[in-house]
């Protein structure tokens, strides 16, 4: 398969438009946590329940479409290989868990690949929403008329007092997980990052690294998401974390304007040296890849790049993944051959940049 | 004591398993824990499912009669639906199924206001269809604290209209 045609079927279309803010924030997140009020939670329940539960699903929606998002595609997560469960999940469509350790789960996913909606993962139903750029809004608006829309075929496990019900008490009210991921390079080399992760902790808000939960920063990407989903509006939760998320991009911004007026040749040093590892290695690890792929990306935001699209940091942090590679290369490869491959694919990718520069 | 695994060393950490009502002990020394990875209380990645039933756990004795045991309190808590006793759910820090809320109800409190911030009650959406009632029921609820305001400030004609309101609100209910 070409480079080209792969990428296409890799990025998903959402991630092509251009957000708000896209020179911070790469996308906004809405997740909804709902269940079934007449089956047993997934995580604890006997298979031939979940089997149950996700027939009455599957049979409730089967059909039909919301709105103008279209047809939904039903995926059976163990009529997936393993490859093709890794792929979905570096693409933030499942989670880990539903592609590993779910039964009977599946997965709808609309065409733009913006919504997804878990069936069998920790609770019955996470009805997920993204979009490019800093859209919190816009994602809570759609996340909701989803939420309606699957509300009038199925009954959910709702609490007058407690809310929607789940399966982790963390989650139970709202139900509700908004989150904004970040791209703050200029925060993490002035130091700022290591002050800055506790305060917004104390404020209800949890800041983590590009793959969720327990996860390490790479490429300087953060994520941050509430912690609180009970007592609280679904509006207020989101502005809170708009509020939050507001400050980082004006405190990344002047952070980025300082680091440009005292030492901008040693910006222009280090962005061009990623550059160059990116363009010419022949075998590179993930990490060495998120961290040059995030100099370069701030090299172009700070226009010290020119004629490299922006988009380069969000496609070659998916694309760049194992699970990406191993479908790439149609076969799964020890780490070793991932490593040679990565760089291949990387350098393809950034020959491409430069044809299209030239065909300007 | 000596340990159950190796028989050489003595015992120093004891573990008590429930599984399914299924009590299982062990008696291990701090080598072969280490071994068997899953024992070891510091193996295991620290997440937020340990801080929880960590916090679930230590609930457990507090506020209760010291000469109960937390053991006698969970085997007469037990969901009638999911079949899940309260041991369990501290023990996993999830709920089996919607009727645990109602059953481990009495407990619940002071875990949700530690996880959400000092919150337990639910202030965000409604599900429309099955909720229908709940939210006019809220509507009526802000209504008559809305009414009873209006008539302490002495201010008779919002307090007329926000009445007519509630009755027309009634009359539909009927």
């Amino acid at each position: 398969m070409s480079l080209e045609r792969f990428m296409n079927e890799a990025i998903s279309p959402w991630m092509k438009a251009k957000g708000p803010d896209a020179d911070i924030v790469l996308s906004s997140r809405i997740r909804l946590a709902r269940n079934l009020r007449n089956y047993p939670f997934p995580l604890l329940a006997p298979p031939e329940m979940n089997q149950e539960a996700n027939e009455h699903i599957k049979r409730s929606v089967k059909g039909k479409s919301y709105s103008d998002l279209g047809h939904f595609d039903m995926i059976t997560i163990d009529e997936l290989k393993p490859i093709e469960k890794r792929a979905l999940v570096e693409k933030h469509m499942i989670s880990p868990h539903l592609a590993e350790d779910s039964d009977y789960g599946s997965v709808l996913i609309n065409e733009q690949e913006s919504v997804s909606i878990m069936v069998n993962e920790e609770d019955h139903l996470r009805i997920q929403c993204l979009f490019p750029g800093f859209q919190l809004y816009e994602a809570l608006t759609l996340a909701t008329g989803v939420d309606d829309w699957l509300e009038q075929e199925l009954d959910y496990a709702f609490d007058e007092t407690r809310g929607y019900l789940t399966s982790c008490p963390t989650n139970v009210g709202t139900g509700m997980r908004a989150s904004v991921m970040m791209h703050l390079p200029a925060l993490v080399m002035t130091q700022q990052m290591n002050r800055i992760a506790p305060a917004i902790n104390q404020l209800g808000l949890v800041v983590r690294g590009i793959y969720g939960e327990g996860s390490e920063s790479l490429g300087n990407v953060f994520q941050i998401s509430n912690q609180i989903t009970l007592g609280k509006s679904e509006e207020d939760i989101v502005e809170d974390l708009r509020g939050v998320a507001m400050q980082l991009i004006q405190r990344e911004r002047s952070a980025r304007k300082s680091l440009l007026e005292s030492s901008k040749v040693h910006m222009e040093d280090r962005v061009w040296r990623s550059y160059g590892t990116l363009a010419n290695s022949r075998i590179m690890q993930s990490k060495e890849a998120a961290t040059c792929l995030s100099d370069v990306r701030l090299g172009i935001d700070l226009d010290l790049i020119q004629g490299v699209s922006q988009d380069i940091l969000n496609e070659l942090m998916i694309l760049t993944q194992p699970g990406f590679l191993q479908q790439y290369a149609g076969k799964t490869l020890d780490p070793e051959e991932r490593d040679v491959l990565r760089a291949t694919l990387i350098r393809e990718r950034m020959k491409m940049e430069q044809g299209q520069d030239e065909s300007h | 004591m000596e340990c159950q695994e190796c028989h050489m060393r003595p015992a120093t950490l004891h573990f008590t398993k429930i599984i399914n009502g299924q009590k299982t002990e062990i008696h291990i020394c701090e080598h072969c824990a280490k071994e068997k990875g899953d024992f070891h209380p510091a193996s295991n990645s620290f997440s937020i499912h340990n801080l929880l039933s960590g916090l679930l756990g230590f609930e457990d004795p507090i506020g209760e009669s010291p000469s109960e045991s937390p053991f006698q309190q969970s085997s007469s808590l037990r969901c009638p639906e999911c079949g899940m006793t309260y041991h369990q759910f501290v023990n996993k820090g999830k709920f089996g199924c919607a009727h645990c809320y109602e059953t481990f109800q009495t407990k619940l409190d002071p875990v949700f206001r530690r996880v959400h911030g000092g919150n337990t009650t639910h202030k965000g959406k409604i599900p429309k269809r099955i909720g229908g009632d709940i939210q006019a029921r809220r509507e009526m609820d802000e209504l008559k604290k809305a009414l009873q305001r209006h008539i302490e400030n002495e201010e008779f004609e919002q307090a007329a209209k926000v009445r007519d309101h509630i009755r027309s609100l009634e009359r539909k209910g009927e």
